[in-house]
């Protein structure tokens, strides 16, 4: 039995690529750096004509657009790539051994290297975009756009994370998502309507809320699995929306609901006059100072919910909803109660979202139907799987690009949707578990080691 | 078949009543499992000893897993009367049961004839996951667990080193980290034995654990069942078609064909009835009696399957 057992697993475990040929001729080193770079350079050249070396102006007197080359832009950005890309390849990446071209550029999907770089760099990732989003607001380029976009997408973030929760942990394909970021928003909007509550006492209601409906949702779609959780999810998200759209009385239907207060800070409004933030403060009104605070409040909760769901992987109803994921008979027969399983995650998925909602209304100050269609949930299902399930950074990464990306380029108009999906297709084709794609272990004894995407399950529903 | 169901080859001791019979820590009664049109478990009663290795064999089709699934709630039985005794007193009807309860309170494990790991998930983690009832009470239903109060910390350790006791004992400690889809086929059928352990059962039901194992491996497993009945207080059932093991461990052997028991008995007397060794060799119904003839004139008794 020795051999077949423990030891096997040494050998079996050795990285795939050998330890790097240290005793390299520098001069080879140095020829290939050039050849890398000027392919780099070319590669450059390529983009680079038509997209800056061509512009196109409109001529003064109505008279069409005209086309102005600028070959010096183009020079300027082929050199930098090329000394750029020479610099990087003699001074960094110089221990990297270098792999056969094919092999680097069409890697089997799921291969190695980009993980073992995410792995790599991961642990500095996660707080360099934390600490770059803590000083955003103080930074130069943070104006009105950018904190407006920057809102945007840590809402979307959160939502990715809480969504994650069912689908990246649990399995459960949900589609309806938004259903609960509606619930979320129209509990605080009706709250504050009807009772005149302030935001910070319907923030935990909206939360409370939005899981009392996931739970709701859960009970009649436990047996489902699948293709048909998905519909009846789907079907679930419709029916609120319909609700609201047509519940005149009681939500104002298609109309919406304005006039939504905003959020205090510690019952100091932001608005002109004495007792506002701005005077308390001894500042100068500036409408910024609610955006900005808009902000950190959005990236309170998002962190809020990140920390959540790190802390719930590492508990036993974490353990369990990723078990679930992979075998849900073996979690019955070691006496889990999938019922009440999936139920939770629901509900803590629902929670998040609920959250999420009454930030929304808050910070729209209207609301209506419109926002909550099933292209949000898709939008927001997008992200989870593009970032890759189950992966946190990678909600980040995905939201980021998705959202910024789809924003940044809304000049590109109907374009944007196709070079969109374009991009999604390329994503899935290249690694069809999402960017980030291997799974952290909860717990270790010695060494935590990442678990390669493919053994990963993906649920069942 | 000619010989009646339930035909009971009396146990090695001169007394009426086998010793399965007297405390067992298993008794089904007349279970009956039908499918639509298809009997595939007929009338069936027999009982598992407490602290034995008993062992269900039958040729393919012969209704052993769904023996399984009805005793580990998977299938409710059309009929019959499933009794969990437990050595503490306390009784269970599993029948009446839905299957994570079994596993929880009756304290009935198993493993999966193909296996069900959970194969992104390490080695470690399939043990903790074993250990969720527990653990989720040590955490407070999760909120205590949310704030990392000592209570939960100091049981999760605990839980550790009941997973490490067990990766020791199916030499596995070093591959602790490893995902558990990673492991050779081997590997893999030792840490479900393992996981299912982990829950501390009283009765641990094993679907073919030595299938596609090779004689060393079978060998260890034989040990490791051995140990489990020794040190652990836990009873065994198991089925198995690898004879060497069911003759070699268990201490009484049920055999089911067509749904119907036609032996039941110790592991020698089981290995030289005619009905079994008929039922293996797979003749039609009218040739039984020859096929018995034979097998009393050849005297030689080998172990029909394998």
């Amino acid at each position: 039995m020795t051999d077949t057992a423990t030891p096997a697993g040494t050998p079996a475990q050795a990285p795939e690529e050998p330890a790097p040929p240290v005793s390299q001729p520098p001069e080879h080193d140095l020829a290939s750096a050039v050849k890398d770079a000027g392919l780099a350079a070319l590669v450059a050249l390529a983009l680079a004509a038509p997209i800056m070396g061509l512009r196109t102006t409109s001529q003064s007197g109505g008279g069409g657009l005209v086309i102005v080359p600028q070959w010096q832009s183009v020079l300027i950005a082929v050199a930098a790539v090329f000394v750029g890309r020479l610099l990087l390849d003699l001074f960094i990446w110089r221990r990297i051994v270098p792999v056969p071209i094919g092999d680097k550029w069409f890697r089997r999907p799921g291969g190695m290297p980009l993980a073992r770089h995410a792995e790599r760099f991961g642990g500095y990732f996660g707080p360099l975009v934390l600490a770059g989003a803590v000083v955003l607001p103080f930074l130069p380029i943070a104006d009105r756009y950018i904190m407006d976009l920057s809102i945007l997408v840590l809402t979307y973030v959160m939502l990715g994370w809480g969504l994650n929760i069912v689908v990246g942990l649990a399995g459960l394909l949900d589609l309806g998502y938004v259903a609960f970021y509606a619930v979320g928003a129209y509990s605080y909007a009706l709250l504050a309507q009807y009772f005149d509550l302030g935001f910070w006492v319907c923030l935990p209601l909206a939360g409370i809320l939005a899981a009392f409906w996931g739970i709701l949702l859960g009970f009649p779609v436990l047996r489902l699995r699948g293709d048909y959780l998905a519909i009846v999810t789907l079907a679930f998200g419709e029916i609120i929306r319909v609700v609201l759209l047509n519940w005149y009385t009681f939500t104002n239907g298609p109309d919406g609901i304005s006039g939504i207060p905003r959020p205090s800070f510690f019952g100091l409004e932001f608005q002109r006059g004495d007792s506002g933030f701005a005077a308390f403060f001894g500042l100068d009104y500036s409408p910024m100072h609610r955006i900005i605070f808009l902000y950190y409040l959005i990236l309170i909760l998002a962190l809020i919910t990140n920390f959540v769901t790190v802390r719930l992987r590492r508990l036993p109803v974490g353990r369990a909803w990723e078990a679930l994921r992979e075998d849900e008979i073996a979690c019955r027969s070691l006496g889990i109660n999938t019922t009440s399983t999936k139920l939770t995650a629901f509900a803590t998925g629902a929670m998040f979202a609920g959250f999420a909602g009454s930030f929304f209304a808050t910070r729209q100050g209207f609301i209506s139907p419109e926002s909550f269609t099933f292209i949000e949930s898709a939008l927001i299902l997008a992200i989870v799987v593009l970032g890759g399930l189950g992966s946190q950074i990678g909600v980040v990464i995905a939201a980021v690009v998705m959202i910024g990306g789809f924003e940044y380029f809304r000049e590109f108009e109907q374009y944007r949707m196709l070079i969109f999906g374009l991009a999604m297709v390329v994503i899935m084709v290249w690694r069809p578990r999402g960017l980030i794609a291997t799974r952290q272990p909860s717990i270790a004894l010695g060494k935590r080691k990442s678990i390669a995407g493919d053994l990963v399950g993906e649920g069942h529903g | 078949m000619s010989a009646a169901p339930g035909t009971t080859v009396s146990a090695a001791g001169a007394h009426g009543q086998a010793d399965w019979d007297s405390d067992p820590i298993l008794r089904v009664e007349h279970l009956t499992m039908r499918f639509g049109g298809l009997v595939a478990v007929d009338d069936l009663s027999f009982s598992a000893g407490r602290g034995d290795i008993s062992a269900i064999i039958g040729p393919n089709g012969a209704g052993k897993t769904t023996v399984f699934n009805c005793i580990t709630g998977f299938y409710k039985p059309s009929e019959g009367m499933l009794t969990l005794r437990q050595a503490g007193g306390d009784s269970y009807l599993l029948e009446r049961m839905p299957d994570f309860q079994i596993a929880a309170h009756a304290r009935v494990a198993r493993t999966f004839q193909n296996i069900r790991l959970f194969g992104g998930m390490t080695v470690l983690e399939n043990l903790m996951v074993a250990q969720h009832n527990p653990l989720m009470l040590a955490s407070y239903f999760t909120f205590g667990g949310v704030l990392g109060l000592r209570h939960f910390r100091n049981a999760e350790k605990g839980a550790i080193e009941l997973a490490r006791y067990w990766l020791e004992r199916i030499r596995l400690i070093d591959r602790a980290d490893d995902p558990a889809a990673d492991l050779p086929y081997g590997a893999q059928r030792r840490l479900e034995i393992a996981r299912a352990m982990c829950t501390k059962p009283e009765l641990l039901c094993l679907d073919e654990p030595a299938a596609g194992l090779n004689p060393r491996e079978t060998a260890e497993l034989n040990e490791l069942l051995r140990f489990i009945r020794d040190e652990h207080d836990t009873s065994v059932l198991l089925i198995e078609h690898d004879m060497t093991v069911v003759m070699e461990i268990s201490d009484h052997v049920v055999v089911l064909d067509y749904g119907q028991m036609i032996a039941d008995g110790p592991p020698d007397a089981v290995r030289n009835d005619p009905a079994v060794i008929a039922a293996y060799l797979g003749v039609e119904d009218e040739e039984v009696e020859t096929v018995e003839r034979e097998v009393e004139a050849g005297a030689s008794g080998g172990d029909g399957a394998s």
